[in-house]
């Protein structure tokens, strides 16, 4: 479904990494490793399409991703690590708006059962910006609860999570897997996935070590 | 497509009432420049009336200025720009209801004011007609144009000063016809050509730049 062959990733005159290949079928999950600053948010931002790569091949399905545009947009679901939630708005705002931008309807019912299952009920008509970090990050992960499209890429999910928001995300990412989906994470935790085919891929330190020498 | 810029606006109309402060200042800008002119000038009518129009059209350019630097600095910030541009719809369309939404905050209270504002200058009725009518015509094109120098600049140390420096030069025609209106109809030439020129202006401003402004994000997010 998701192939990605001999990418290359350069930031400035560095090279943060080259040759990267992997191929990733409805149901698994490629987990990413690797130090800070090796790229792994470089390479899930190609992996969108947000960041060209310097050279080699994304495909999705058998086509370039590129070519596909809104059609490969369609079938994805990136969480950066940025939360992409209005401090403005509340929780349920927030869940409501993105659902109305994606074109998704989602009825309030589903909205507060998905802020309920996160731990934000009780929270949903306070302004996020009163929210911790954790519960911040709670608010923008609630839309993984209903979230249907078939590749999730997530930037660093367990960041500032509990451990029981931890075992949720990993439960929601498990069922993911079992519906067919298929998962592109970036984690330094050892998180076991309840179910599915998980992969690691390391990044870095052989390539950025050569660059080095 | 509708349904989309129409939750676009919805959702930016939401956060600007929120966040009123922002909407307030550059509201009590414009009425402030506007207000110093015939202190500064003295009160002579003649002199006053002749001033209106440019003074006017310049207090809202620089007033829409103002307004223009946040247009998608917040969203950039807190990564929701990266969602949208990853949305399955036209970036084009979004960017076309922020434009939309941009209006409805920075550039409507201006038009309301306007009318008022040109009473200090001694303006007659018509002229104060054809004063609102150009810039409810001419600020859709303001926020348009802007739009773009906005998006070229997002994430640039000192954007702000890059981005007058940028857009006020493109606002020009803008400036020249929405002035030129009010003088017209003063000197008792008839506005009519004017806002003709002033309205392809903002349909162009509206509907083209869009999609340069869709580009330019794409690369500020790359």
């Amino acid at each position: 479904m998701l192939e990605a062959s001999n990418l290359e990733c350069v930031r400035g005159e560095r090279c943060l990494f080259a040759g990267v290949s992997f191929r990733l079928e409805g149901g698994e999950m490629l987990a990413l490793q690797g130090r800070n600053g090796s790229g792994k948010t470089s390479l899930l931002r190609m992996l969108c399409g947000l960041t060209p790569a310097a050279s080699g091949e994304i495909r999705w399905c058998g086509r370039p991703i590129a070519q596909l545009g809104d059609e490969f947009r369609s079938e994805l679901c990136f969480l950066g690590h940025q939360n992409a939630i209005k401090e403005e708005l509340t929780p349920l705002e927030n869940i409501l708006s993105t659902a109305r931008l994606a074109q998704e309807p989602l009825d309030e019912d589903a909205a507060l059962a998905a802020l309920e299952l996160v731990g934000l009920l009780g929270r949903e008509d306070l302004a996020c910006r009163y929210l911790s970090q954790g519960q911040k990050r709670r608010a923008a992960l609630a839309r993984l609860v209903h979230e249907k499209r078939a590749l999730w890429v997530l930037d660093e999910p367990y960041v500032a999570l509990d451990r029981a928001a931890t075992e949720l995300v990993a439960g929601l990412v498990g069922a993911h897997l079992q519906r067919g989906g298929l998962v592109v994470l970036t984690t330094h935790q050892a998180v076991a996935v309840p179910a599915g085919n998980v992969r690691e891929l390391t990044l870095g330190d052989d390539v950025a070590l050569q660059q080095r020498l | 497509m509708l349904s989309l810029i129409r939750a676009v606006i919805g959702r930016d109309l939401r956060l600007a009432m929120r966040r009123q402060a922002d909407i307030v200042a550059a509201t009590f800008f414009f009425i402030i420049v506007v207000s110093l002119f015939p202190l500064g000038v003295g009160p002579e009518p003649d002199q006053l009336r002749r001033l209106a129009p440019g003074v006017l059209w310049v207090a809202a350019l620089l007033a829409t200025m103002l307004s223009l630097p946040r247009l998608f600095a917040d969203d950039h910030r807190d990564g929701t720009l990266e969602q949208l541009a990853l949305a399955p719809q036209p970036l084009a369309l979004i960017v076309l209801g922020k434009v939309i939404a941009h209006w409805l905050v920075a550039g409507l209270p201006l038009v309301v004011l306007a009318p008022v504002l040109g009473v200090q200058f001694d303006l007659a009725g018509d002229a104060l007609a054809v004063l609102t009518l150009s810039l409810l015509i001419g600020t859709p094109a303001l926020s348009g144009i802007g739009a773009i120098g906005a998006a070229l600049t997002l994430g640039v140390r000192g954007g702000g000063v890059l981005l007058s420096l940028l857009v006020l030069p493109l606002y020009i025609p803008v400036l020249i016809f929405g002035a030129g209106a009010v003088d017209a109809t003063v000197t008792g030439l008839g506005a009519q050509a004017h806002l003709s020129l002033l309205g392809a202006l903002a349909l162009g401003g509206v509907f083209f730049a869009p999609w340069p402004t869709a580009a330019a994000l794409r690369v500020a997010l790359e």
